[in-house]
């Protein structure tokens, strides 16, 4: 085997031990790394229509939707039960997903990223407006969920729900890859490279990025339950479309061609972001947006790109053909 | 609610339409030649404002003549087009027309942000207030109800002054007919020897300056505050995509639309109110999918 | 891990008893959270920019016990997530002694249990919701000043003083927890101390609205006795404008409790005879303190500095220095002199009495700080090209401040019309 090779396969499962181990070596990031991985479940969700070619600026509103209903099932429960409140959460946020997108997969590229904006900008209004049921600006607050029937102290619970959503995204990894490998997988692509050929095969191509947009969905409610959760309070800026563009932003810096993209792109994103807001606090907007078009116009394919062409250069000769077949999807899978 | 309240209502919106239309109609003019979706827009429009206010309080202090206002707004306006608005083109945009549409947007998104915090580092975080060019035209009362002068009928002429110019500079000028043509075909025009760059230059030129222009002249009616050129860029968008990318008049149309929505929800159901220009793209989206105004592009085989 | 063994060794020393003394540190080390960036940084860069002042001259004066202060500052406009991900940091490897948390009200909710489960002192130095006492029992977090109910009681009291007879009011509020909340106190203690007043419009556009002339026209039409609004900032300086530029100020009166901090901004566009308030007695021409050299000293090297007079978050920073340091004293003192464990000055919080730059505050039972409030009325001078306070009146904190253990909603409904004689009230011109 080459060097590339082994590197490749090596590297994603040093990454997640290395995860793994945060909370015995580095505590105080624990917290963080938690949200992190909660907000890279939605990264993925971006990710999986990027694929199609369609950007949402609005996939925030399946955030918010499934951090809702998670909270007000907890409220309505004195606290609630996490694995419901996920299941739930993300149920909530693929029906919406199911109903809305037979209307939305009818429009591409600036209309479909506008119409899914307009949603999401329907809903944050409605949560400011609505004070008496959403709590208003201030959002709602979310008690801590028992644990399959067991009420836990803050410690133990942050630790549960650190290797919980840990544990969730490498499920929901292995999973988006398994859903971009299969056939509507492909045909998902190809929406992006000629949709009018896929039409021609008689395959409904408003179906097929339907499947996808659902995913997106379940994976952005899935996000948004658990960020909820791990930040103990809801409020409307999780509909807020700078969220979603921060999604986005994020899809591209980790790498918008492979589902790795989210995880490496969220925790770079969150590395800079606090450490900006922490030692520059007047311009972390600006250390972001520079970072941002230092990736664009340099490194269009994202910190995984970056670290493919560089396991390229040290690799042998023969591995250059697969390369932009391997550009598309996962890393080291 | 009665015929006077109608009437008011309808004043209300036909002011807030006007200043609507003045920033959608930059975005939409450059997405119609450039293509991109610019999120920079909403920074021209704060910018615009800040230049405004800032200035303006500074020199009408020093005692300057209270008309000079109304120049410097246009100024102000060509100036951050120019100075700001030439060197993204030049320098970023210009880098980036081969890249899909999504790099795209969010290039002008990292602008956005970058922008955000220039204004924060020049202007600071209290807000400006420069009210001398509206306290110049005065008041007028209608139905017992005192309006200003500047907001019931300076900002509406000025928004049907810039409708007209506009359509006629396109159809008129030597420029205006180049930038037409590139808007129709981009590659027919580069066949035969249009200097794309310098118009996709000159065309984002004017739209960063007519969002300034938005700016300056809400700086008279709003307080200057971070974070107004954020919400200004949803709302721009949205008139943009109701009323079909590109479509000049359409902008025109769909502003009032919202604009007459919103005064009427202030007055009906204010709870509504936020909530209308959305929910009037939405709905107009579902029948139209190209906006009202758009048309459907043939498709590539 | 750290967290644990921090608190095991508190509780060491605790179960020692106060005669354990700690080891006399290099440094009191706080972190201040404020809005850097965003609308509300209009509050936040005062306050930095005071607490900046005021750390240093603590410092030349010998800090705190012999130990000078330091302070990092955290945004708050960078959003929940990174606000909470960096109080911790301070708290976890800074090591911070105390944190000053912070302007918005949604913040505290935020940070209060947050500061339980780090065992750290929470300073709620800004933030006016009155729901974070009544609703929890926090042991770490106090409040160095008043809440919204008394703020918005003693309005309504000013109001009903100085114009009795008004039959008619309408609301143009913020739509946010601020601008639902501080409506809901104003016309639940309006309705008791008033009922025959008609409430004729209530409107909440949005945070940030850039335009209210929909809204004037209406008012117009309307013709209210009074108008209230809560608003601050950018949203305040802009209705107050357009109501001037369209003569609404001249038909009613228009209430500002939050006006105190945009007087300076608004310079002449807001004309005289309206009501501003100053979320406790905070006004840089305090009616007691001006002529006070130390008060004269910092108004002075205030404007030098920043080229604005000191507002109300100037007054709630020097209340929460003012607060530590007395805690500290206090801790210290009680412990024969030598410094004190932090949970000592945790307990030193309670039933501290303390004064900023205005009147003294006293922390109560439930942690809430008890403050007099100030109100007065628009009228113009010639020595400053903007509007002062007239006709000052100046109300008792015990008075107008929810009892403790009692929830503001239900006390408000138990006053009645004879309460407005009840309070005691200074009155100053």
């Amino acid at each position: 085997m080459t060097t590339r090779a082994q590197i490749l396969r090596v590297l994603p499962y040093a990454l997640l031990l290395a995860l793994a181990l945060v909370p015995q070596v580095y505590p105080a990031a624990q917290v963080l790394l938690t949200l992190a991985l909660a907000k890279s479940l939605a990264v993925l969700g971006v990710i999986v229509l990027l694929q199609a070619g369609q950007v949402s600026f609005g996939h925030a509103l399946f955030f918010a939707i499934a951090a809702y209903a998670a909270a007000f099932l907890g409220n309505s429960m004195g606290g609630g039960e996490i694995v419901l409140s996920l299941v739930l959460g993300t149920v909530c946020s693929a029906a919406v997903a199911l109903v809305v997108g037979v209307f939305i997969v009818r429009y591409r590229h600036i209309f479909f990223g506008m119409l899914n904006l307009a949603l999401s900008m329907i809903f944050f209004s409605f949560l400011e407006k609505f004070y008496h049921v959403t709590g208003g600006s201030d959002g709602l607050s979310v008690a801590r969920p028992r644990v399959l029937g067991m009420a836990l102290e803050r410690g133990p619970f942050e630790l549960v729900l650190f290797y919980g959503t840990l544990g969730l995204v490498i499920g929901a990894l292995v999973l988006t890859h398994r859903f971009l490998s299969s056939p509507v997988g492909q045909m998902m692509r190809a929406i992006k490279t000629n949709e009018v050929r896929l039409e021609y095969l008689g395959v409904s191509a408003r179906n097929v990025l339907l499947a996808g947009y659902v995913l997106s969905a379940a994976l952005c409610g899935l996000g948004g339950v658990l960020m909820s959760t791990a930040q103990g309070i809801v409020t409307p800026e999780y509909a807020w479309w700078v969220r979603s563009g921060e999604f986005v932003f994020i899809a591209i810096l980790g790498g918008a061609g492979s589902v790795g993209g989210a995880v490496v792109g969220t925790l770079a994103y969150e590395a800079v972001k606090t450490y900006a807001a922490a030692f520059a606090a007047d311009i972390w907007q600006m250390i972001l947006g520079v970072v941002l078009l230092v990736v664009i116009l340099f490194a269009p394919n994202g910190l995984i790109g970056l670290f493919r062409s560089w396991t390229r250069r040290i690799g042998s000769a023969p591995e250059r053909t697969g390369d932009r077949a391997g550009d598309r999807v996962g890393a080291g899978e | 609610m009665n015929a006077q309240l109608v009437a008011l209502a309808v004043f209300d919106g036909i002011s807030y339409a006007a200043l609507v239309f003045l920033v959608a109609v930059g975005l939409t003019l450059v997405f119609g030649v450039l293509r991109v979706l610019n999120v920079a827009h909403g920074s021209f429009y704060a910018l615009g404002a800040y230049a405004t206010a800032s200035v303006g309080g500074a020199i009408f202090a020093a005692g300057y003549a209270p008309w000079l206002a109304f120049p410097l707004m246009l100024l102000a306006a060509v100036l951050i087009g120019v100075l700001v608005g030439g060197p993204i083109e030049k320098f970023l945009l210009g880098r980036i027309y081969e890249l899909e549409d999504v790099l795209q947007i969010l290039v002008t998104f990292a602008v956005f942000m970058i922008l955000e915090d220039v204004q924060r580092l020049i202007w600071g975080g209290q807000p400006f207030f420069e009210a001398t060019a509206l306290n110049q035209l005065g008041t007028v009362t209608v139905f017992g109800i005192t309006y200003t002068v500047y907001q019931l009928i300076f900002l509406p002429v000025v928004a049907i002054v810039v409708l007209i110019g506009l359509r006629l500079g396109l159809r008129r000028t030597l420029t205006g007919r180049l930038i037409t043509a590139v808007t129709e075909d981009r590659e027919a025009a580069v066949t035969i020897g249009i200097d794309v760059e310098r118009i996709y230059l000159i065309t984002f030129i004017i739209g960063a300056s007519l969002a300034a222009f938005g700016g300056a002249l809400a700086s008279a009616t709003t307080s200057v505050v971070p974070g107004m050129g954020a919400d200004m860029i949803v709302l721009s968008f949205a008139v943009v995509a109701t009323a079909g990318l590109g479509q000049i008049e359409g902008a025109a149309v769909t502003a009032l639309l919202i604009g007459l929505g919103r005064s009427f929800a202030v007055y009906l159901w204010p709870e509504l109110e936020v909530l209308i220009p959305y929910i009037i793209m939405f709905g107009v989206l579902l029948v139209r999918p190209s906006g009202l105004f758009g048309t459907v592009q043939a498709r590539k085989i | 891990m750290k967290t644990l063994m921090i608190a095991s060794a508190m509780a060491v020393a605790l179960a020692a008893g106060s005669a354990a003394a700690a080891e006399k540190p290099d440094e009191i080390r706080l972190g201040i959270t404020a809005f850097l960036t965003g609308p509300a940084s209009v509050f936040g860069e005062p306050a930095k920019a005071a607490a900046e002042m005021m750390i240093e001259e603590m410092n030349a004066e010998g800090g705190i016990g012999g130990v000078p202060v330091s302070a990092t500052f955290v945004d708050e406009g960078a959003g929940g997530e990174a606000l909470l991900a960096e109080y911790r940091r301070l708290v976890e490897d800074v090591d911070v002694d105390a944190m000053f948390a912070s302007i918005s009200s949604g913040n505290c909710t935020k940070v209060g249990p947050l500061a339980e489960d780090l065992k750290v002192l929470n300073i709620m130095w800004d933030c006016g919701t009155q729901r974070i006492f009544e609703e929890n029992d926090f042991r770490y977090s106090f409040r160095t000043q008043a809440n919204a109910t008394p703020e918005m009681l003693a309005t309504v009291l000013y109001l009903l003083k100085t114009k009795p007879d008004f039959k008619t009011i309408a609301v143009v509020n913020q739509d946010y927890a601020w601008g639902r909340d501080s409506w809901a106190i104003f016309s639940t203690a309006l309705k008791q101390l008033k009922p025959d007043v008609e409430v004729v419009a209530e409107f909440f556009p949005k945070f940030g609205a850039p335009d209210f002339s929909t809204e004037i026209s209406r008012l117009q039409a309307l013709r209210p006795d009074v108008i209230l609004s809560t608003s601050w900032g950018g949203d305040l300086d802009t209705f107050v404008r357009q109501a001037a530029q369209r003569g609404l100020t001249n038909n009613s009166t228009l209430v500002l409790p939050l006006a105190e901090s945009s007087l300076e901004r608004l310079g002449d566009a807001l004309p005289e005879g309206h009501i501003v308030g100053t979320r406790g007695d905070h006004y840089f021409l305090h009616p007691e303190k001006t002529g006070n050299e130390d008060f004269d000293a910092f108004v002075a090297a205030f404007k030098e500095k920043t080229g604005a007079y000191p507002i109300y978050p100037v007054f709630h920073m020097s209340q929460a220095l003012a607060a530590i340091k007395a805690a500290y004293e206090k801790a210290i003192a009680a412990n024969g002199g030598d410094w004190p464990s932090r949970e000592q000055v945790v307990d030193a919080m309670a039933g501290l009495t303390f004064a900023g730059l205005g009147r003294d505050v006293t922390i109560r039972e439930d942690n809430q700080g008890v403050e007099d409030q100030l109100l007065g009325t628009t009228m113009h001078s010639d020595d400053y090209d903007f509007a002062l306070l007239g006709d000052m009146m100046m109300f008792d904190g015990d008075a107008v401040t929810t009892p403790v253990g009692q929830i503001s909603a239900d006390w408000l409904k138990t006053l009645s019309p004879d309460f407005v004689e009840s309070v005691q009230v200074e009155t100053f011109n």
